[in-house]
């Protein structure tokens, strides 16, 4: 599985000693380049969990299923705050749904 | 080129950190992470350490979260009445001491994660909602985050970014842990008065269903590598019930939990002609309520026959339902969401199609691990075992691992204060004799210093290797080849899991001939290196399981464990435990030890 990285939005979470992608990694798989940009060591070991999609506060990290099992232009993105994490479903037709997860105590 | 031969000379030549600490736990999951949390509260002045190959705020198998606790005591229930049940799911045959003692907990450490800001679902009265007769539902998202969290908070020692090679053995005894750096030159060299494994069970033993960048696409954390079994293994600990593996019954492709689709939204399993053959072909043992593994045997028979594919029928749901289906999915496993509308899938409208995964080795569904007693001690002295790495406690589960976690932790400490107490007792009688003891030190410390060097030497060869040689064999390759090994001759997704006496042997000549070529693995950087020793460890214990594959002469747990050559359940011979301890000179040796039942009535019924 893998992850696709947007270099435009992604800031390296600044001066960390680690980046949030980089701390929430289950594989340790996710580091940052020579311009503080996060990439992935290599897509193939990724499980998808998508720990680092849901933590990044810029929204530069996005689930690609590899086109072996899935086709092309859907879109699941996750919009987390303390309390929930709203989560866009993006048909390839352009239709959405949307869905409110609660992630504080109910 | 000076500069990257002094970058290679520091590669080679690593700091070593000497570590002194009283409870070392191996592996920050939810088991190590309970574990440390216990011993702290026990007692504060007891120095807990954590070592980590992640980071612990995800590590381990909760990383994407979870939606209910499925070991879990509803009202009415009892750990008599779970222990009747998980009996039921192992067809048979299971630690009945161990499942007992690990429900008798599950209110405990339910509460006191519930505690930590864990939301658990609950109906108007204030009670949790059941989904099952063992689950409850949550608000999982943030499982593991809520767990590390309480873990740094209660003053515990964190080691991230290092993983476990070897244990530190003085006299027989465990005492502690030799750990890489995965991102700095540091070689840890870690002491510790007791020490807790907890480094979960092992995947990437077999060929997963999805290859290419889809290789990771698999059920359980394809980070735990092993490494628990096979430093357990090579230091000569008792292992138990390698040969019931686990495969989960999954959706295909995208490999998510089938639990959800049963359980929370009763769907049942149909073939290609709509028949519900759990119900026609499988009543006899139990149909849709079946044990464990016939709900993977079934639909696995059922495509080998040609009846396939095989589904679960979600048609009866309604709109809204689906959209709760989903909401619940993206709880724990969100990419099914992703898949369903990228392929045009609406479970509401179509059955979603099942499979069952690769073959993985655990003992929290299954009971492949250490051989412990009631408080989880290993047969090494020193070394304790809790969650999927610990044997003959299957239907752990999550809640499960927090118990064996708080377990094994109790008994730790309470044996570190009672030793502090003697070693006191002890020093104010014996100070005639402090000179002799003074000598007994300095030897063991040789003793120590020399089998570092061989560590040493033995973890950093495939750097050597590469920065000498330049050339040999990457992770990947030793890898894609055990896990063909694996899958044509011992039984994996591509001969329905079967397997016979020959070609188990077959198996077994090819991982031998696959040993010899360890010296080979190259790795240009820490972080290969650790994948390098992941598919080391690997092989150690994909040795172990095809001898005990070899050794179980009846099929006990279908497609678990298939033998084609005795298809039939033998109580009469086989209602008994098969271990094994690998000896010095890698001989493995089997063991039989009886089972007990202990909770009465017939071991086949729920």
């Amino acid at each position: 599985m893998a992850v696709i990285i947007d270099h435009l939005k992604c800031n390296g979470c600044k001066d960390a000693m680690e980046s949030r992608c980089e701390a929430v990694c289950p594989g340790s798989l996710m580091i940052r380049n020579e311009d503080n940009k996060a990439v992935i060591r290599n897509m193939a070991d990724c499980w998808d969990c998508m720990a680092c999609v849901k933590v990044c506060p810029l929204q530069a990290i996005k689930t690609k299923l590899p086109y072996e099992l899935a086709a092309f232009g859907a879109e699941l993105i996750p919009k987390t705050t303390n309390k929930q994490i709203v989560w866009t479903l993006k048909y390839p037709d352009g239709r959405e749904e949307v869905f409110t997860i609660p992630i504080e105590a109910i | 080129m000076a500069k990257n031969s002094d970058e290679n000379n520091i590669m080679l030549n690593p700091i070593i950190v000497l570590l002194e600490t009283d409870l070392l736990i191996i592996g920050g999951g939810t088991a190590g992470c309970l574990a440390a949390i216990e011993a702290k509260e026990l007692n504060p002045d007891i120095n807990v350490t954590v070592v980590e190959k992640a980071n612990i705020i995800r590590s381990g198998c909760l990383a994407a979260g979870m939606n209910a606790i499925n070991a879990y005591l509803n009202p009415g229930e009892t750990p008599e009445s779970f222990t009747k049940y998980v009996r039921y799911d192992a067809c048979g045959l299971l630690r009945e001491d161990l499942v007992l003692s690990q429900a008798s907990e599950f209110e405990y450490v339910v509460k006191k994660v519930e505690s930590w800001g864990l939301p658990i679902l609950k109906d108007s009265n204030g009670n949790y909602q059941p989904r099952g007769r063992w689950n409850i539902k949550i608000n999982g998202e943030k499982l593991k985050p809520i767990i590390a969290q309480k873990t740094i908070k209660s003053g515990v020692k964190v080691i991230n970014r290092a993983f476990a090679t070897n244990y530190i053995i003085e006299k027989g005894s465990i005492r502690g842990v030799y750990a890489v750096s995965t991102n700095e030159s540091k070689f840890y060299v870690i002491k510790a008065k007791k020490t807790i494994v907890a480094t979960g069970g092992a995947a990437g033993i077999y060929k997963p269903n999805n290859t290419g960048n889809a290789r990771h696409k698999i059920w359980y954390s394809p980070f735990n590598a092993g490494a628990g079994y096979a430093m357990g293994i090579r230091a000569g600990a008792e292992m138990t019930s390698f040969e019931h593996r686990f495969i989960a019954l999954r959706t295909k492709d995208i490999i998510s939990p089938t639990g959800t689709l049963a359980l929370g939204f009763g769907a049942p399993q149909i073939n290609a002609s709509n028949e519900k053959f759990m119900q026609t072909k499988l009543s006899h043992v139990g149909g849709e309520g079946a044990p464990t593994p016939y709900r993977v045997y079934g639909p696995t028979r059922e495509i080998k026959e040609g009846c396939g594919p095989c589904y679960m029928d979600t048609t009866h749901l309604s709109k809204e339902q689906a959209y709760e289906l989903k909401k619940s999915f993206l709880d724990m496993y969100p990419d099914i969401v992703l898949y369903w509308a990228a392929n045009g899938i609406e479970p509401d409208q179509q059955p979603i199609e099942i499979q069952g995964t690769e073959p993985y080795i655990m003992g929290g569904h299954n009971q492949a691990g250490y051989w412990v007693d009631v408080n989880r001690k290993t047969s090494l002295p020193g070394l304790f075992a809790a969650g999927d790495v610990s044997g003959g406690a299957p239907y752990k589960f999550v809640s499960g691992c927090f118990a064996e976690g708080v377990i094994a932790a109790r008994q730790a400490v309470k044996e570190i204060m009672l030793d502090c107490n003697s070693a006191s007792e002890q020093n104010k009688s014996l100070n005639t004799e402090q000179l002799n003891t003074e000598q007994l030190n300095t030897e063991s410390i040789n003793i120590t210093e020399q089998l570092l060097e061989k560590e040493l030497e033995r973890v950093y060869l495939p750097l050597h290797r590469h920065y000498t040689q330049k050339q040999g064999i990457t992770y990947e390759e030793m890898e894609t080849r055990l896990q063909k090994i694996m899958d044509e001759y011992a039984g994996g997704v591509s001969s329905y899991y079967e397997m016979s006496e020959p070609r188990l042997m077959e198996a077994e000549k090819k991982l031998q001939q696959l040993r010899n070529q360890i010296p080979f693995l190259i790795a240009k950087d820490y972080f290969e290196l650790m994948n390098v020793h992941e598919v080391i460890d690997r092989i150690d214990v994909a040795e172990v399981l095809v001898q005990h594959l070899l050794y179980r002469q009846e099929t006990r747990w279908p497609a678990y464990q298939s033998r084609t050559d005795y298809p039939e359940r033998n109580d009469g011979k086989w209602l008994k435990f098969v271990n094994s301890i690998r000896d010095k000179n890698g001989e493995i040796k089997i063991i039989e030890r009886p089972y007990e039942q202990i909770v009465p009535g017939d071991r086949y019924l729920p």
